[in-house]
């Protein structure tokens, strides 16, 4: 069999669960989350720095990107202006071109405001950037990010945070059969299971945060994600059983006594 | 003397410095940030060419955890 790679833009990634670097309570925890996941790539914010506190620790101190691939994002960004100078400056930081675009269009669903991010991903593409999109699990849309040349989408479970699960199972699938670039379900996973099903339905990969970083033991929560992911992925490659109206005996009924 | 404003907060400058001198001063590694002066990015190798002038808006943004 063929090897089951994940490749995005160029980048060749062992793991198929992406994880987020927000709501730990401190960066020692993000660190071991991160190592338990075994996530070889991390979302990452831009943000001021605190110039007030020169010996304030970074997250760099803690997570090597020269060993895990830092996806900058644009989380908080509400339009195009905000989210292209969000990721211009990252890419000024170390040379970062894969970065994932989330434009947001309302502050109580953090849905994705569609226009606005049409409209961003064609000029970060003009600009040289791989750009995986955050988006509505919206086929039409989906489709249209891969026209104007998105490196993977990004379609969401739920609402960002929710931990509410896949809402649109159908939608999904119909926008993994569709893409010929990476689907990565993003937003709303709330637990092991949920990662299972969206890598059951075909996507390539997923990202979590708050399902992690919010449960009890984060470190264990991040470790039940990998096997979540790899178990999915396996699932799917071996081609599940059809389903069945009635029941169908699994012992032979042959010499039945 | 120039007053200019670094992430939002105003600070003033007894002497001529340049971006570079300016990161030094913060003990800043610019490794890991990025700047911009007055809405346009500076890039690293121009850090020592950018002196910084009365009024000047500076932004300094690293990686921090998100989602």
């Amino acid at each position: 069999m063929k090897k089951d790679i994940f490749k995005i833009a160029n980048l060749n990634l062992k793991s198929r669960l992406i994880v987020g670097t927000g709501k730990y309570k401190n960066f020692r925890e993000t660190a071991l989350a991160i190592k338990a996941s075994g996530a070889d790539m991390v979302t990452v914010a831009v943000r001021r720095v605190n110039i007030l506190d020169k010996k304030k620790p970074t997250l760099m101190d803690y997570i090597n990107p020269k060993k895990i691939t830092y996806l900058p994002n644009t989380a908080g960004c509400f339009n195009s202006i905000e989210a292209l100078r969000t990721l211009r400056l990252a890419r000024e930081i170390g040379g970062w071109k894969i970065v994932k675009l989330e434009v947001l269009g309302d502050k109580k669903t953090l849905y994705p405001d569609m226009t606005e991010t049409v409209k961003t991903t064609k000029i970060l593409v003009r600009e040289g950037f791989k750009v995986l999109v955050y988006c509505t699990n919206d086929p039409l849309f989906a489709q249209k990010l891969e026209d104007i040349g998105a490196s993977a989408i990004m379609p969401l479970a739920s609402p960002i945070g929710s931990g509410l699960g896949i809402l649109n199972k159908i939608n999904l699938s119909m926008i993994i059969k569709k893409a010929k670039i990476p689907v990565i379900v993003d937003a709303g996973i709330g637990t092991a299971s949920d990662a299972t099903i969206a890598m059951e339905l075909g996507c390539e990969g997923v990202l979590i945060n708050s399902a992690i970083a919010n449960a009890k033991n984060s470190v264990m929560m991040a470790t039940s994600f990998k096997n979540a992911v790899i178990s999915g992925r396996q699932s799917f490659l071996a081609g599940r059983m059809k389903k069945n109206y009635f029941g169908s005996p699994s012992s032979p009924l042959d010499g039945l006594i | 003397m120039a007053k200019i404003q670094i992430n939002g907060r105003r600070i003033y400058l007894n002497q001529k410095i340049n971006v570079f001198d300016l990161l030094k001063k913060y003990k800043l590694d610019k490794k890991k940030i990025a700047v911009e002066l007055n809405g346009v990015i500076v890039l690293k190798a121009s850090y020592k060419k950018k002196i910084l002038k009365n009024n000047d808006k500076i932004e300094i943004v690293h990686f921090i955890g998100g989602g």
